[in-house]
């Protein structure tokens, strides 16, 4: 066994390194799901709430491509539809994180190279990796198992192996993104792209089919975890599957790790000009993002193809359901549903929006405590321009990223491109607010810039399952996307339009007196 | 004498690059070998495969009578390393870093070594990695590798970016590793660290051994300076084998001339009268340089 000598000793660096992210994650994860029978509970208290819920939930192809269909009417079952996908999701970008963490970016480094001139085996950094995401996964499971285990045993056993199931499936998919590429950061771009095609998947199948039987949904990891059924028929022989994609992924990811040299990857590193052009911070920064931004683009173009393409359909299906209208108008639609429809996918990739435009203002962040930005600062560089040189294509690329979900809409419904590109843009003040508040976190508390983070995750929370838990409106609104107008729709209001944008202004104004008043951290 | 490395004939290419090609390098057990080279060299990339990180190409590579790549677990036991540029982990105190080497290395730490060296040097072991400097980054490896108790000891440009104090405490511990029998592959661009360390040295350019042996055999290979002033005309020194860079200002005469061909030069000198003479054994520097710098491997 010596190829795993010394899984143990790394599986506690990675532990010990990640002592505080790995509980953060989590508690978030595990804590959300867990959450869930209690925030559900209080709303919809009587069986027969419940299964109007449920009745109407499942007739709406638009909620069905976010939250898949209900299988039960249960409490547990209803905690399950509403927070499976999405605890789901937050255990596999959590997963992969991890993984590529402890692989690809130790190679990077070259931390590993010292690592492994120790008694420490071949298999050892991949093993302690993907222990280190197991550990995680676990947690969460148990969090979930625990938050449920008041609603039916078998049924909270069933959800939390699909949550810590599709973190392991995705820990595994970013094992093998990293035998692929020499760039961490590329690695976590693959297995976030794969996670995304996975959830475009199964909101795709599961916008056109009330049993999560498409097939669409059946290729998805995402679809698994919904087809699970937890307090429905739950269907054990699924978590087979999802154990079975698991081991063939880290057996995939074994042999290619076998078959290359400590740093190297499958991918090789093109040689790069041997004179260059770039001449100014911009021109720099924008190199620096140009692949994220690409991937964001390209990502948003096709989901915007795949759920404009679905939008036709979902005013068929909620029909004169009472209930349905009002949550769906809740949800951010206006009473023509196919605009309704629309505008809740607009805002869903004005949320995503809002976590690029927050990487790449933290790109900034990131290229200071590398000390990459002190031979540039040191030179004739002022701090603003060098500030600007990220702002511009974080700001910029926001707007163009959401122009082509909205280009992808319009094409995939095949028409109206006047009004859907118009609400895809509508939704830039709050996505400049979001990265204007992580800006004045790089600017002023540099120490704090990842709660940048953190900011954009919690409106995306809120956005995302807020509205079903009846939160008071004021805790809602502290989403900049709240204040948003519903669009496409009737009447555009242009007040908060204008009030977010001066926000995000002087939110990113005081940033950067910050910033110039500050030390740099080197 | 038995052999801690040795390395026939290794290549190993990147794509088209041809990294190694046809490197050897031996160096006996006891031993601190210098390996010296240009920048790309190939010092690195052999260090690695001797480490089992990367895989040989082809060619016969041995160390401490294993096999680098199929026994890299079992070999590690016995060896430590120390990079040129050590990357620590931002959030882990230094300390917390050299009892991580020490555990991985399957053998644990002297604890008495590992507090004297933190004391010599000087070394704040309850800082977090991103709060060291560059040296004291080293320093985090150098104290994880010598107070251990390898037989063999790995350094690529180990002391870049000490100061000359620590660079003393360094070249005291190589020296105790090899009182107490260890072997030492030392990589460095530091000439006076090689000169008052190294016991032999291997020279590589363009990934071969262009020069290993002793440094008296090294010089012995190598050119002497040459200046004389003569009582009479110096003749036709340029005739002579081995004689370079000739030059003659009336009576005065300046050359360089192969260490081996010593002997007839001064019986030509001998032969015009020579008034005074001063010959200079080349220097470290002119060694290298020479080596560094030739397109054509020296005999």
């Amino acid at each position: 066994m010596t190829a795993l000598a010394g899984t143990g000793t790394l599986t506690r660096l990675a532990l010990r390194r990640d002592r505080l992210t790995l509980p953060v994650w989590a508690l978030v994860t595990g804590g959300l799901v867990a959450s869930g029978p209690g925030s559900l509970g209080g709303l919809y208290d009587t069986a027969a709430a419940r299964a109007e819920l449920a009745a109407s939930m499942t007739a709406n192809s638009s909620m069905r491509s976010l939250y898949g269909p209900v299988f039960s009417d249960s409490l547990g079952g209803l905690v399950a539809w509403r927070f499976g996908t999405f605890g789901a999701v937050l255990a596999a970008v959590a997963s992969l994180i991890v993984v590529v963490r402890h692989t690809r970016e130790e190679e990077e480094t070259g931390r590993q190279e010292l690592l492994s001139a120790g008694a420490v085996g071949r298999r050892a950094p991949l093993t302690s990796a993907l222990l280190a995401a197991l550990a995680l996964n676990t947690a969460v499971a148990l969090l979930v198992f625990a938050g449920l285990a008041g609603q039916g045993a078998a049924g909270a056993l069933a959800l939390a192996l699909a949550i810590g199931g599709t973190g392991m499936v995705f820990a595994t998919v970013a094992a093998l993104a990293a035998q692929f590429t020499e760039s961490a950061r590329l690695a976590k771009g693959i297995a976030g792209g794969a996670l995304g095609l996975a959830f475009v998947l199964r909101a795709a199948g599961d916008s056109g089919d009330a049993s999560g039987g498409s097939a669409l949904t059946w290729l998805s990891p995402v679809g698994w975890a919904e087809n699970v059924r937890a307090y429905g028929d739950e269907r054990w022989w699924v978590l087979a599957l999802i154990a079975a994609a698991v081991a063939a992924q880290t057996a995939l990811a074994y042999g290619l790790a076998a078959r290359r040299d400590v740093g190297a990857s499958f991918l090789a590193t093109r040689p790069g000009p041997a004179a260059g052009r770039l001449a100014t911070a911009g021109a720099l920064a924008l190199r620096l993002q140009r692949g994220a931004l690409l991937g964001w683009g390209a990502g948003f173009l096709l989901g915007g193809l795949v759920f404009g393409g679905m939008a036709e359909g979902a005013a068929d299906l909620v029909g004169d359901n009472e209930k349905a209208r009002e949550i769906f108008e809740r949800m951010g639609g206006q009473a023509a549903l196919t605009d309704a429809f629309l505008a809740t996918m607009v805002s869903l990739f004005g949320m995503l929006a809002a976590l690029y435009a927050v990487g790449a203002v933290l790109r900034a962040h990131t290229e200071e405590t590398s000390g990459r930005a002190e031979p540039l600062l040191a030179g004739s560089l002022g701090r603003l321009r060098w500030a600007a040189g990220h702002l511009v294509p974080a700001f910029g690329g926001a707007a163009l990223i959401l122009l082509a979900a909205g280009l992808g809409l319009a094409l995939g419904f095949g028409g109206s491109y006047g009004p859907v590109l118009g609400a895809a843009l509508a939704q830039l003040p709050a996505v400049w607010t979001l990265a204007g508040v992580a800006t004045l976190l790089w600017g002023a508390l540099p120490r704090a810039a990842g709660a940048g983070w953190a900011a954009a995750g919690l409106c995306l929370a809120l956005g995302w399952i807020g509205p079903a838990l009846n939160l008071p409106q004021a805790v809602l609104n502290v989403s900049p996307f709240a204040h948003l107008p519903k669009l496409p729709g009737p009447e555009p209001t242009w007040t908060p339009l204008l009030a977010l944008t001066a926000l995000a202004a002087a939110l990113t104004a005081a940033g950067l007196a910050g910033l110039r008043r500050r030390d740099l951290q080197v | 004498m038995t052999n801690a490395i040795s390395v026939t004939g290794l290549h190993k290419s990147f794509g088209r690059t041809h990294a190694l090609d046809g490197l050897d390098l031996t160096v006996a057990t006891g031993e601190v070998h210098g390996f010296l080279g240009p920048n790309g060299a190939g010092k690195s990339t052999t260090i690695r495969v001797l480490l089992g990180l990367l895989r040989a190409d082809s060619g016969a590579v041995e160390l401490l009578g294993g096999d680098p790549w199929a026994d890299a677990v079992a070999l590690h036991r016995r060896l430590a390393y120390v990079p040129g540029d050590v990357t620590l982990w931002r959030n882990l105190s230094g300390g917390e870093v050299i009892d991580l080497y020490g555990r991985l290395r399957g053998t644990g730490l002297d604890r008495a070594r590992r507090a004297e060296l933190i004391e010599r040097f000087e070394l704040d072991p309850t800082k977090k990695g991103r709060t060291y400097s560059k040296g004291n980054r080293q320093k985090v490896a150098l104290v994880a590798a010598f107070a251990s108790d390898a037989e063999l000891l790995v350094l690529d440009e180990p002391t870049s970016g000490l100061d000359p104090l620590m660079e003393e405490v360094f070249q005291d511990c190589v020296r105790e590793a090899r009182d107490r029998g260890r072997t030492v592959l030392l990589s460095s661009h530091i000439l006076s660290e090689v000169e008052t360390l190294c016991d032999r040295v291997s020279i590589v350019r363009k990934g071969r051994t262009v020069e290993t042996g002793s440094l008296a055999q090294l010089r012995h290979l190598t050119r002497t300076s040459v200046t004389a002033e003569l009582a009479g005309p110096p003749g036709d020194l340029d005739r002579l084998a081995g004689v370079h860079d000739l030059r003659v200002e009336g009576r005065r005469v300046r050359l360089q001339v192969d260490t081996d061909k010593l002997d007839p030069v001064l019986a030509a000198l001998l032969t015009a009268g020579v008034r005074s003479l001063t010959s200079t054994p080349p220097t470290l520097e002119e060694l290298f340089l020479r080596h560094y710098a030739d397109t054509e491997v020296a005999s």
